[in-house]
């Protein structure tokens, strides 16, 4: 069994490394990740939060939408794109078992978007080392982001190949991809203020909203970066973070629900997949 | 001996239309047979559910004993299908490494496999700069690791050169000689005469014969085509005696059971001063395969 899954996963990374996703991702967030530092390192002082602290906060929200978008964008085609070649049918051919593809391939997409990740932020959180001062408080802050930003990665690549195993066509995969990433990153937030503003204080807003703010992996992310940090200066639905009805940690349950969710539908999807 | 491949009174629909209808087959080990169809027949329907792709409506294949798609009919088998692309930046090695681990057999292996198929020398080259011959090849070697005792190959040598057809047969005799099943499909008898022990013919989704290609054309019992090119004037004279049909004004065809055949010359031969030329035209491969892929259940009667 581990053999198997370790063959598919090993062919995955390979590909992922030839195709150059690990290195594109890790350029593209590390010139978001430094153009936030400089940013912050700009105001930091006049806050009276250190820069690495500042610019986790900023980071966080920003990596809401590039994180799923990346995660997304390597894993939608690697399920129907097989499909359609016919290369899945070799390898469903095989004795490897249809989830073991699944997760095999899970994993590697995970490992490329947290190489990227790792690389990114952690070369960005060492120049903010050098030339600003930091305290232990944004050192944690930045670890979590890291970790964090890991796992929501992990969720998007779940998501993306649970929707590839679905369509089974590539055009199919695509046109999904774009729309959960709409739907979860950006109008889950504008429809949740829309309610907010609509239903007022009460029972909505206080012991309904919250749960549906972690209901949404993105959110939740964000939310348990901000609520982590306590002198994050923060607006609309992040101000949320600091008045929770529960520990930020249960973002993180969310979080894991959803991983296990994807992998679980993925892989039963997966078996009744004709190549 | 057992067989490695039994398929019994197997019919599959897709809605409401029948694409494989009664089609009953076996395949032991060591044997080589070839599945002749045209397109749309139904030979990639076949393969599909012997490996479980597909859910008959009906009937039962066995793989070594066991239903098509389980894990233990997965070790058994290895296929090449019709269309076949590997990722084009692996190397053919890589590829090759890619399902010897899914196949759990050792590393060592891939190197013999690439010889076998020739393509040692660009074994380190991505599959995407391979000619369609050497990616077909490599699709072969594929389907050889782990001494496969079934292997399923649809449509191997299309579109490749009678060079690369001939290796490519050659390899898959010796993967039979050691041992394994050989199911194959192809558009042509020509193809496969004298490279499979048997042939099973497919048209519409049912299986018109099969056997080898001896008892084929007897069963076939085609006429034999005698031609006559007369001597000027005297066609319509052979044409009165013989019937036949008139090609053109000195030509004749005259159909001829194989039994009949020397009794119909030794009569032409007494219309000697009338010949020019007599030509024997036997039932050629196409003849037979075009009579059994053709005939359906009302042509029977005829």
């Amino acid at each position: 069994m581990s053999t198997r899954i370790g063959t598919v996963f090993g062919q995955e990374l390979r590909q992922a490394r030839r195709n150059l996703w690990v290195i594109l991702a890790t350029a593209v967030l590390g010139l978001f990740a430094l153009a936030l530092a400089l940013f912050g390192a700009g105001q930091g002082s006049d806050l009276k939060v250190d820069v690495l602290t500042l610019t986790a906060v900023s980071l966080a929200t920003l990596s809401v939408y590039l994180i799923p978008l990346i995660a997304l964008l390597m894993s939608y085609d690697s399920i129907s794109g097989e499909v359609e070649r016919g290369s899945l049918a070799l390898t469903f051919a095989t004795p490897v078992r249809r989830w073991e593809v699944f997760v095999g391939k899970f994993l590697a997409q995970t490992v490329a978007v947290c190489v990227a990740i790792l690389i990114a932020f952690g070369t960005v959180g060492c120049i903010i080392g050098f030339l600003a001062e930091i305290s232990g408080d944004g050192v944690l802050a930045w670890l979590r982001l890291m970790l964090s930003a890991g796992g929501l990665g992990a969720i998007f690549v779940g998501i993306g190949l649970m929707l590839s195993a679905l369509t089974g066509r590539t055009a199919r995969a695509a046109a999904a991809a774009v729309g959960v990433w709409l739907l979860l990153v950006v109008l889950y937030d504008v429809a949740l203020l829309g309610a907010i503003m609509a239903a007022g204080e009460g029972i909505f807003a206080t012991h309904v909203f919250p749960w549906l703010v972690i209901a949404n992996p993105a959110d939740a992310f964000r939310l348990y970066n901000l609520a982590m940090i306590d002198a994050a200066p923060v607006a609309g639905i992040d101000g949320l973070s600091q008045t929770l009805p529960f520990p930020p940690v249960a973002a993180l349950a969310a979080l894991g629900l959803w991983l296990v969710a994807t992998i679980a539908i993925g892989s039963a999807r997966t078996k009744r997949i004709v190549p | 001996m057992t067989a490695i491949l039994a398929i019994n009174a197997l019919c599959l629909s897709f809605g409401g239309q029948k694409v494989l209808d009664d089609v009953s087959l076996s395949v032991q080990p060591g044997e080589r047979l070839a599945l002749l169809g045209h397109n749309g027949a139904g030979k990639s329907t076949l393969f599909k559910t012997v490996l479980g792709f597909l859910r008959p409506s009906s009937g039962t294949v066995a793989v070594a004993g066991h239903a098509p798609g389980s894990n233990a009919a997965r070790e058994a088998v290895n296929y090449l299908p019709e269309v076949v692309s590997f990722q084009r930046n692996l190397s053919g090695r890589e590829v090759l490494s890619y399902f010897s681990g899914l196949r759990g057999t050792p590393k060592a292996e891939v190197s013999d496999l690439l010889a076998r198929v020739g393509l040692l020398d660009a074994a380190d080259r991505a599959v995407g700069a391979y000619s369609k011959g050497m990616r077909q090849r490599l699709g072969l070697a594929q389907a050889l690791i782990g001494a496969p005792r079934l292997l399923l190959l649809d449509e191997p040598t299309s579109g490749l050169d009678p060079v690369s057809r001939h290796e490519f047969y050659e390899v898959i005799a010796d993967a039979a000689a050691r041992g394994s099943a050989v199911l194959l499909s192809s558009h042509g008898l020509e193809e496969v005469q004298d490279k499979t022990d048997r042939i099973a013919i497919l048209a519409r989704g049912r299986l018109k014969a099969e056997g080898t290609l001896a008892e084929l054309a007897q069963e076939a019992g085609l006429p034999t085509t005698i031609r006559i090119s007369a001597k000027p004037g005297a066609a319509d004279d052979l044409h009165g005696e013989f019937g036949g049909r008139r090609i053109n004004g000195c030509r004749l065809d005259l159909d001829c059971a194989q039994g009949a055949k020397v009794d119909l010359l030794a009569r032409l031969g007494q219309h000697q001063d009338r010949l020019r030329d007599i030509e024997i035209c036997p039932p050629g491969l196409t003849d037979i395969y075009r009579h059994f892929s053709r005939m359906g259940p009302t042509e029977d009667q005829i």
